[in-house]
This record gives C-alpha cells, sequence and structure tokens, in this order.
C-alpha cells in the first residue's frame, strides 16, 4: 500500500492504493480550494508538513498528525520585518539529517530551519543576507529557492538550489556558503555573459543517497551530473528528446540511476510530439530510455512542474509517482517498466511526494 | 473603539466575529487586531506591516487603505478581496 500526498490548486489530496494494482482513491482532503504547493510526510516522526498559500491571507505551513484531522499552524515562516520584501510562498520542506531538523525553501529566495519537527521555524541568515543577494535574478517562478539536499549522516552538509540564481554548498551547517556551478551552460544569456558565476536556472537537483557525492540535475537547459558533491558538473543529456524538464528522481541502490521527465523548452513545456514518457538511464546519464508503458501515448500535452514526480522504494522494486497539471497522476511499481493511472480529474497538481 | 468585523477564518482565529478595536488608522487598527489576537499575525498583514493585495478593509462601507482615518464610533470590516472574472 502506497501513500501519495498530492499538492493540488484546490487543496491537498492523499491517495492511497497500489501502484501494481492501479486503485488508489482519496483518504483525506485538506485545505479545500486553496493552494498546496507541496506536502510530505517526516519518515522519522510520522508528522505530515504542508505549504499552503492562501489567495487572501499569505503562505504558511501546517503541521498535522492526521492529514484528515486538525492542522496547527507553524510559527517562524516570514521574512525579516522591516524589510522590503514579504515571502511569497513556501516551494519544498525536506528533512535535515540531525534529529527534529528540518529544512523549507521558498520565494523569494528564503531558507528556513526548524529544529523541532517543523512546529517553528528560523531564516537561516547568512544566506538570506548572502553579499551577493543583490544580484540574485528570479525564473519565471519567482525567485524560488526549490531543492534541498541534506548530504547522509553529516548535518553539516547541505545544498540547496535557486532558480534562476544556481546552487549553493555549505559544509558548516549552514553558518556559511558558496555557489558552485561550474560547469553549467546558461545558454538562455549571450556567449560573452555567462561569466556571472549567479544565473543559473537549475530546476531540480537530487542527491544519490549510497553515494552522496553523486548529483544529477534538471537545468533549464540540459541534464547535469556532479561526482564531486556539486563542485563541478558535466552535461549528460545527450539523448534526451528535450534539455528542458523540472523534477528529476534517482534510485537510492544504485547512484547510476536516474529519471527525468523531458518537456518541450522553455515556450511550451509540454511532453513533446502530445507523447508521455519518463526518459530513464541505468549509466549515470550516458545514455537514456524512454519508459512509456501504459503512459499516454498520442494527443497528450501535459505539464509536470518541479515537485511532481518522487519515488518509494528502490532497485527493481522502485515504485516511481508524478502529477501533472491537468490534474492526472500516475504511477509504476517496477521501476518505470509499466505504469498505470492512479488518479484522474484532480485539481492541477503542483507537487507529489510518497509517505 | 471601532467596531471591527470579521469572516471566516478570521473570525474563528480571533474567537468571534466582533472586536472592538482601538486606532487612528486603519493600519493602526489591523496591528491593535494583531496584537490582541496574535493567531492572525501575518493574516491580514504582511511581514511588513503591509495590508495583504487580496484583502478588502472598508471604513463605515467605503473601501478604505492603510491611511484611511478611523474614528472611535466608526465600523471597519475586514473581508477577502472579491478577485477573478
Amino acid at each position: 500500500m502506497a501513500e501519495l500526498l498530492v499538492g493540488t490548486k484546490k487543496g491537498l489530496f492523499r491517495l492511497e492504493g497500489d501502484a501494481g494494482n492501479g486503485g488508489f482513491e482519496v483518504t483525506a482532503r485538506a485545505f479545500a480550494g486553496q493552494s498546496v504547493e507541496y506536502a510530505m510526510r517526516d519518515p522519522r516522526s510520522g508528522r505530515y508538513l504542508a505549504s499552503v498559500t492562501s489567495w487572501f491571507y499569505g503562505p504558511k505551513i501546517w503541521v498535522t498528525d492526521d492529514p484528515a484531522g486538525e492542522w496547527q499552524q507553524a510559527e517562524g515562516i516570514a521574512l525579516p520585518e522591516g524589510e522590503e520584501q514579504a515571502l511569497e510562498r513556501i516551494w519544498v520542506i525536506v528533512p535535515g539529517e540531525a534529529d527534529g531538523v528540518l529544512y523549507a525553501g521558498g520565494a523569494p529566495g528564503p531558507l528556513f530551519e526548524s529544529r523541532d519537527g517543523g512546529v517553528t521555524w528560523e531564516l537561516n541568515r547568512p544566506l538570506w543576507e548572502h553579499p551577493t543577494r543583490s544580484d540574485w535574478s528570479p525564473g519565471a517562478g519567482g525567485l524560488c529557492l526549490h531543492t534541498i539536499a541534506p548530504w547522509p549522516g553529516d548535518p553539516q552538509k547541505l545544498l540547496v538550489a535557486i532558480s534562476a540564481v544556481g546552487v549553493w554548498l555549505s559544509d558548516d551547517g549552514g553558518e556559511t556558503w558558496r555557489h558552485s556551478n561550474t560547469g553549467i551552460v546558461p545558454e538562455y544569456v549571450p556567449e560573452d555573459a555567462r561569466d556571472n558565476p549567479i544565473q543559473h536556472c537549475v530546476h531540480d537537483v537530487r542527491r544519490a543517497p549510497g553515494r552522496p557525492e553523486r548529483l544529477f540535475m534538471q537545468f533549464h537547459g540540459g541534464v547535469y551530473r556532479s561526482d564531486d558533491a556539486g563542485a563541478t558538473w558535466i552535461d549528460v543529456g545527450e539523448g534526451l528528446p528535450s534539455d528542458f524538464g523540472f523534477p528529476v528522481v534517482v534510485d537510492p541502490a544504485d547512484p547510476d540511476s536516474a529519471y527525468v521527465i523531458p518537456l518541450i523548452g522553455a515556450e511550451d513545456r509540454t511532453t513533446p510530439g502530445g507523447t508521455v514518457q519518463v526518459w530513464e538511464t541505468r549509466d549515470a546519464g550516458t545514455s537514456w530510455t524512454a519508459r512509456g508503458e501504459g503512459l499516454p501515448a498520442r494527443d497528450a500535452y501535459l505539464t509536470v512542474l518541479r515537485e511532481s514526480f518522487d519515488s518509494h522504494g528502490e532497485g527493481e522494486g522502485l515504485e516511481l509517482y508524478f502529477g501533472a497539471t491537468s490534474g492526472e497522476v500516475f504511477g509504476s511499481a517496477d521501476a518505470g517498466e509499466s505504469w498505470t493511472q492512479v488518479a484522474d480529474h484532480l485539481p492541477p497538481v503542483y507537487s507529489v511526494r510518497t509517505a | 473603539m471601532a467596531q471591527v468585523t470579521l469572516r471566516a477564518p478570521l473570525s474563528e482565529l480571533c474567537g468571534g466575529r466582533s472586536h472592538e478595536i482601538e486606532g487612528a488608522t486603519v493600519s493602526d487598527v489591523l496591528a491593535a487586531l494583531e496584537h490582541a489576537h496574535p493567531s492572525i499575525a501575518g493574516w491580514v498583514l504582511d511581514e511588513q506591516g503591509r495590508i495583504r493585495e487580496h484583502v478588502n478593509v472598508f471604513v463605515n462601507g467605503t473601501h478604505g487603505v492603510a491611511e484611511t482615518q478611523v474614528g472611535p464610533d466608526d465600523r471597519v470590516q475586514v473581508l477577502p478581496a472579491i478577485t477573478g472574472g
């Protein structure tokens, strides 16, 4: 039995079922009518956390032990008073490595940290007050800190990514930060303007837990891999039908295995040729194979957003799930070999996370 | 004191629809409301003290802004904006 938390334009949906047999059903709904950008379940505590942006009353994080029950508003999700900007939204919530620690990233580029399981939060000042901040530029989705990748077993090491700024690394638990975009080519700026080290529209980064120095990145134009903990990046997108896309997923059992969902470039952002396919590499990006059995093969122009692709388990039993802004959620129980539609007619899907 | 009227979910967070709040301007009244009911901190005013874009405030039936003067017997209504088509 799998549990999916699906954040949508019209609330949070919990789906439960079996990807091998289809048959998922909605077992909880919360925040009806509000945008739920992201929801996850902390595997350590079992607690659910959701990022919700009310059209009227602004962004909040909510926590609960029962997604069908009462939710408690978390404290501290705000930018410092006395500044020009207000918090726009929270994009992502990720468990840290230390007990009770979680991180949340949002727009316009803040990183928050909680040390009590998500009930109270504090802004990471060193990144917020980084001397380069005045040079940070937003992508189409805003100036969003959307990726947080802790290092398994070492709470001092952290990678975050911000669009359209790039990758940031810390080796001291977030006390200091350095940008790390060497090797990434921002082809969307003129060739003679590519020296700027912080203009990189990173879309998503996932770390291979079994080899933490190995990372895969879906960039605005290109898929990249790092074998040195994000210090340098190499283009591994050759063979994909498009260099554009949003999410990337890795197989925890195999640091050479990753999955992306290419979309026709920035001007369109739909599945190429009306065919929905997940592309898989088993050799660290040297080659890519389309996995589409059971997915819509014609007249299907889907958009899959950054946080809408996730996995559960590993190896041959790796389960994969992704959702589309057209309201479908698809799942695979065999590492992408075959797929079934596990939900239809949901509101536009903003995020999918396995619990 | 001004009579402040709220709708859900603000009324639920503040323990009722009607509240007597003191303040010389809309901004003052909303800040005082937030001070009296910390549970709505960040809901009507953002962290910079600005009225959220899609929240409307009416003073005696007239649309107000942060600087609108509020008298001791005035009625202040806080409600979500009608947005969309």
